[in-house]
């Protein structure tokens, strides 16, 4: 079994991660437009998108019957079903995997939700490492005025009411990814995150991100699919 | 106080969990459930409150991974977690309550089947010891150890050889038979270094129904009891040594491409 480190397969990895409202979607469908005109073979991996483990995770949320412990195993369950049959065998027929949150997400809401640090980062530990992680850095107050502005509510555990921070949904929330904020600071130097400013232009952010990924990419031209 | 073997999971109180927990291991087909049958009732004729409890029982994912393992598609890290998952709600939503309301738990397999079974398909050992470590330190396990000679009969003359009990997901032969044994070899092997590690208490399931009740029930009785247990089956190794045979004990795969003649 191999442990988090660097990966030997002809693919490479590229991971967005930030706080909701911190426009890291976005930035990410941007750089896949990119890759895909620039000639690599890319595919776009979703956090949550197991089809077996999926019911079991909708049914725990639905009837909110996940503590913090279930709700972190249910969630590695899911992200080790994608790892083992969807992330390496694409790694290892060499495409570009994109995937939008990784590990780094599990990190910063387990530990908000009490797990402990080392247990979790000890779970995931079979993850690969990511050719580049972009952490999409937001003030708190910018990226709530983004998602509330467009949203008319936010669900029960994005908001950590399980955690009974506020009765308030939208004050529960704020509590919540403030206190993610906080968990994805310590890991920029702990796992090495490549921060991006979230607060300049679109346009800047993805120009910073394509220039990230192209050295990254310079020794892989192989992995371009001819047209 | 009660302990756990490494973390405390949050929101758990370890205090006040005055009920014991008794667990029953033991390999497929090996007769706990026979043994879990006769050992409830005699507890609840002294006036004891049993839960009894058992892998893949919880209501969050029992049914998941039942529906998972019918498909075979599960990879063996997601199947391991799965089964993490469940033991974890199970843990905090029934054995952790009855334990805090007084009664004895009896668990068919606790985290100990899980951690063999995940070795035996090459986990690393030092991994899924760390992904248990949440769970509660029992009062006693009893171990129904048996040889694979003697485990072959029954299984054979009782229900047949079944996909997962002969670790078929592992490919080690393309007979039933041969995996069986392979399989089973390899999992006992590592019940055996998890006994040493753990200290469980040994009971010698070759013998019948009866002599095999009766050795659980004294076990049962003295824990409940409070007695100081009887001594450990073998002399404690070093940590070390556990681990690194326990490497040594993954079901070797057949080359890529082999084909294994009938009869072989």
């Amino acid at each position: 079994m191999k442990r988090y480190a660097e990966h030997r397969f002809p693919g490479k990895l590229f991971i967005v991660e930030g706080i909701d409202g911190s426009g890291k979607s976005t930035q990410l469908m941007l750089l896949h437009q990119w890759l895909q005109a620039e000639g690599y073979g890319t595919v776009f991996s979703e956090w949550n998108s197991s089809p077996l483990v999926k019911e079991t995770t909708k049914r725990g949320k639905k009837k909110q019957m996940l503590t913090p412990a279930t709700f972190s195993l249910i969630h590695a369950t899911d992200f080790a079903d994608r790892m083992e049959h969807n992330i390496i065998p694409l790694l290892k027929a060499g495409a570009v995997v994109l995937c939008d949150r990784y590990i780094y997400t599990a990190f910063g809401r387990d530990v908000v939700r009490g797990m402990d640090p080392k247990w979790v980062r000890e779970l995931y530990s079979f993850a690969v490492k990511p050719t580049g992680a972009f952490y999409f850095r937001v003030p708190l107050d910018v990226a709530m005025k983004r998602i509330l502005d467009g949203r008319t509510g936010v669900k029960f555990y994005e908001a950590g009411m399980d955690l009974a921070l506020s009765e308030d949904e939208e004050e529960s929330f704020k509590i919540f990814q403030g206190r993610i904020l906080e968990e994805y600071e310590k890991m920029v130097p702990e796992f090495d995150l490549i921060v991006v400013d979230a607060t300049l232009p679109i346009e800047e952010q993805q120009s910073q991100m394509r220039a990230i990924a192209k050295a990254k990419l310079a020794q892989a031209k192989r992995l371009r699919v001819a047209p | 106080m009660r302990e756990t073997y490494g973390v405390v999971l949050p929101g758990m109180n370890l205090a006040d969990l005055t009920g014991k927990l008794i667990v029953i291991e033991g390999t497929d087909g090996v007769g706990r459930s026979t043994q879990i049958r006769l050992i409830k009732p005699w507890l609840e004729q002294q006036g004891r409150a049993v839960l009894e409890t058992g892998m893949t029982r919880s209501s969050l994912a029992g049914k998941g991974i039942k529906q998972a393992k019918e498909g075979h598609t599960l990879g063996r890290i997601t199947l391991c977690l799965f089964y993490s998952t469940d033991f974890a709600d199970r843990l905090e939503n029934e054995i952790v309550p009855a334990l805090r309301a007084g009664f004895v738990v009896l668990t068919d397999r606790y985290t100990y089947s899980l951690m063999a079974r995940a070795m035996v398909r090459g986990i690393d050992p030092a991994w899924i010891r760390s992904a248990y470590s949440f769970a509660l330190k029992p009062d006693a396990v009893f171990y129904l150890r048996i040889g694979v000679d003697d485990l072959i009969p029954r299984v054979v003359f009782s229900r047949g050889f079944d996909y997962w009990e002969s670790g078929m997901d592992l490919h080690p032969s393309e007979d039933m038979y041969e995996s069986f044994r392979k399989y089973q070899t390899a999992l006992l092997q590592q019940f055996d270094v998890l006994g040493e590690e753990y200290g469980f208490e040994v009971v010698d399931a070759s013998a019948d129904v009866r002599t095999v009740f009766e050795r659980l029930r004294d076990g049962i009785a003295r824990v409940l009891s409070g007695e100081p247990r009887e001594p450990l089956f073998a002399v404690q190794r070093p940590k070390e040594d556990a681990e690194a045979s326990a490497e040594s004990n993954v079901v070797e795969l057949p080359a890529a491409g082999k084909v294994v003649a009938a009869g072989e």
